[in-house]
């Protein structure tokens, strides 16, 4: 039998590669990203804790991607106990659907865990956003079992410091924004094997958008003008 | 359908495992009217005096009977009895008449259709006398006399009325009194005298009576009609402390009111359950259903969620509860669904507002919520608290006309808008004349102005910058047109 015949057997595990696993999942819009994840995205029906200590540090742009995908679906997506205010003309301009969006205001983390637990297990949402501060590993044990019952896709964010400690989540990501690009880790993944840190431009089309604005302003004072419709389909032309 | 000792049943239905416990007359001397069967074992038996019968069992719970709580039960019943047939009447003070030949097909033939009934009617907490013939008189008469038969032909009814007292009759007691003195008791033998003498001597109502018994009479009835909408009262026979019980009792009226929403063909939107207390306020809990619904179960698990968040929350129940009241404050139809062919392709519509109810009625209903976009050019204005899934169209109510000059793009129409928005702006410290958080922030771009609201009052000036911190974080911060103060107002995530 050849070679090539044999390693195609899926039982055989092959230790330069993370095993192929057959996991639902959702694409993270990022090419570089869905190709060290195992199934090719954010896993479905599990749960993915997100690991970095400044708040808005790319976090929810990483995420954007696939929320948006989901937000056209018919299943809810739900944010618990997000740190901010989430600004609907922002998420609007992603491209997201707010009408599937549901955010829950809670008054401890119990609650917000609480809450997480009982939105994966319903089965009815696509993506559960969960910012629950200090999780327990029984608690995020909890929550991967009901993401599983619930087939949904479940973040939990936490500080960088629980990096060290053992977590049942399969997919664990440590997170830092680095001025132009947000550096990721893939600290611990189905299939195992270790990940090269990522570096993503999460705010491509974003800083597209500033540079052709900065071209726009005269000046410091000024109110930013429409360009006038020559010079409109100059530009165009010269794109 | 006939519910014997229907003011007791009433009384006990929203107890578990009810003790003995009579229905008295009330007044100086009251007497045992009727006796649930512990207290029977006791040795009460109806026609006793209270004091005897609590000699004989301690414990025993009385009440005088309540007419009126009587009759607006007994219109409950019919109300939700009108799920299996449209035509139906009332026969006071305890009985119900339901026309069923239509609805035979639909609930697969006449054996099925009374197994229905009478198991929607043990969750009610009555037990009744179910009897079926082709005169409503008739079937009236069976069912009085405790014959749970299904007579479906005239000839057989004849004989088996023939053996029934007359005592049954809707007659005065003088007439029936009056033919037993005569040696008169079943209503075989009565029908055996002469007809025109026995209309001379106890009136035409008698014959009328026994005629439209045997389908020999026209026999109209006055048809029941629903009302709009469900109200119901349950006096507890004990009063209660605890979640449980009351679900219990709750749970009594909850399957009333779902038999009602059937006969509507709707669903119930908006109800409100108020527990009355001893002696301080009543506690109202009303819940919302963000789709039209009738299924008890849901609105039980609700309840129950709302009832034990009440606990939970450190909030007793002030009082104990003597009573409960539930109300449909609002319905809207609600059609039947057609089966589906393959049970999986079902959307999981009604599914999917389940967990926004079910965490609204333990978290609150404000906790559970939706943004949507505004058109305005101030941030802390260019957004919406909304319903889940009602975005769409509460924001094109919220740009009304009044509003159409300031629909113009928002402040950030050249730049992406950041995702995260402070609740209100964050003054910011300012180091050399330039602003600072946590380290000097390097701005980006900007500024863009935002002049607004010098119409309602909410006047702004500022220009909106991008900046990034030393950490890389990007903020949105703005600097006010009249003075030197920096805020930062939303992230970049």
């Amino acid at each position: 039998m050849p070679l090539d015949l044999v390693l195609q057997n899926p039982a055989i595990w092959r230790g330069d590669q993370y095993a192929k696993v057959a996991v639902e999942s959702v694409p993270t819009g990022f090419v570089e990203l869905d190709k060290q994840l195992p199934g090719g995205g954010w896993p479905q029906a599990a749960l993915t804790e997100i690991l970095t200590n400044q708040r808005g540090s790319g976090e929810l742009r990483l995420l954007a991607p696939a929320l948006v995908r989901l937000s056209h679906e018919e299943k809810w997506i739900v944010l618990v106990a997000p740190p901010h205010l989430p600004y609907a003309p922002g998420f609007e301009s992603l491209g997201l659907n707010l009408a599937r969006m549901v955010l829950v205001r809670t008054k401890s983390d119990a609650e917000s865990l609480w809450a997480a637990e009982r939105y994966l297990r319903s089965g009815s949402c696509a993506a559960v956003l969960a910012w629950t501060g200090a999780g327990s590993q029984q608690t995020i044990r909890r929550m991967q079992l009901a993401a599983e019952e619930g087939k949904g896709f479940g973040v939990v964010f936490g500080p960088t410091r629980n990096a060290a400690l053992p977590s049942p989540a399969p997919l664990r990501i440590q997170l830092t924004a680095d001025r132009e690009k947000l550096q990721l880790q893939i600290i611990k993944r189905r299939g195992g094997g270790w990940a090269a840190p990522l570096s993503l431009n999460v705010n491509r089309s974003q800083r597209n958008r500033i540079e052709r604005a900065a071209t726009n302003i005269p000046g410091i004072y000024a109110t930013p003008t429409r360009p006038s419709p020559r010079l409109h389909r100059l530009r165009q032309g010269l794109a | 359908m006939h519910l014997s000792d229907f003011s007791l049943q009433l009384w006990l239905q929203g107890l578990r495992d009810p003790g003995p416990a009579v229905i008295t007359t009330g007044g100086n001397r009251p007497e045992v009217l009727s006796c649930n069967p512990p207290a029977r074992s006791h040795g009460i038996a109806p026609g006793m005096t209270v004091s005897a019968a609590v000699a004989l069992a301690p414990d025993l719970i009385q009440r005088p009977r309540d007419l009126v709580a009587e009759q607006h039960a007994l219109e409950r019943v019919a109300a939700w009895a009108g799920q299996f047939t449209s035509r139906l009447s009332l026969a006071q003070p305890d009985a119900l008449l339901l026309e069923i030949q239509g609805s035979l097909r639909l609930f697969n033939g006449l054996h099925s259709l009374l197994l229905h009934l009478s198991a929607g009617l043990s969750d009610l907490g009555y037990t009744a006398t179910i009897a079926t013939a082709p005169t409503s008189t008739g079937a009236r008469l069976l069912a009085r006399a405790g014959m749970n038969s299904t007579v479906t032909e005239i000839a057989r009814l004849e004989p088996m009325l023939a053996g029934l007292p007359l005592i049954l009759l809707d007659q005065p007691e003088e007439t029936t009194h009056m033919l037993a003195v005569m040696g008169v008791h079943t209503i075989g033998e009565c029908r055996a005298l002469p007809r025109d003498g026995l209309a001379r001597r106890f009136g035409q109502s008698l014959v009328d009576e026994l005629d439209r018994a045997l389908d020999r009479l026209p026999d109209p009835r006055k048809p029941y009609l629903p009302p709009t909408r469900y109200t119901a009262r349950l006096v507890l026979p004990a009063p209660v402390y605890e979640t449980e019980p009351l679900l219990f009792a709750t749970k009594r009226l909850v399957m009333e009111l779902a038999g009602f929403l059937r006969m509507k063909q709707a669903g119930i939107t908006k109800l409100k359950l108020t527990l009355h207390h001893e002696d301080s306020k009543p506690t109202i809990v009303k819940l919302g259903f963000a789709v039209p619904s009738r299924d008890p179960q849901r609105i039980l698990t609700l309840l129950r969620e709302r009832l034990s968040g009440l606990e939970l929350h450190g909030f007793k129940l002030p009082d104990r509860v003597e009573a409960i009241t539930l109300v449909s404050e609002e319905t809207r139809p609600l059609g039947s669904r057609n089966l589906s062919l393959f049970p999986e392709d079902r959307l999981p519509e009604e599914q999917r507002w389940l967990i926004i109810e079910h965490l609204r009625a333990r978290l609150g209903v404000d906790a559970v919520y939706s943004i949507a976009s505004h058109p305005d050019h101030r941030p802390e204005l260019s957004w919406r608290v909304c319903e889940p899934g009602r975005n769409d169209l509460e924001g094109r109510e919220a740009a009304s006309p009044r509003r159409s000059s300031s629909t113009a793009p928002p402040p950030h129409s050249s730049t992406a808008p950041p995702l995260w928005l402070l609740e209100t702006p964050r003054r910011l410290q300012v180091l050399d004349d330039a602003p600072a958080l946590d380290g000097p922030l390097t701005l980006l771009t900007g500024p863009e102005r935002i002049e607004s609201g010098w119409w309602d009052g909410n006047d702004v000036g500022r220009d909106y910058f991008i900046a990034e911190d030393t950490s890389g974080t990007r903020c949105w911060i703005f600097r006010e047109h009249n003075s030197t103060s920096w805020y930062l107002q939303g992230l970049f995530s």
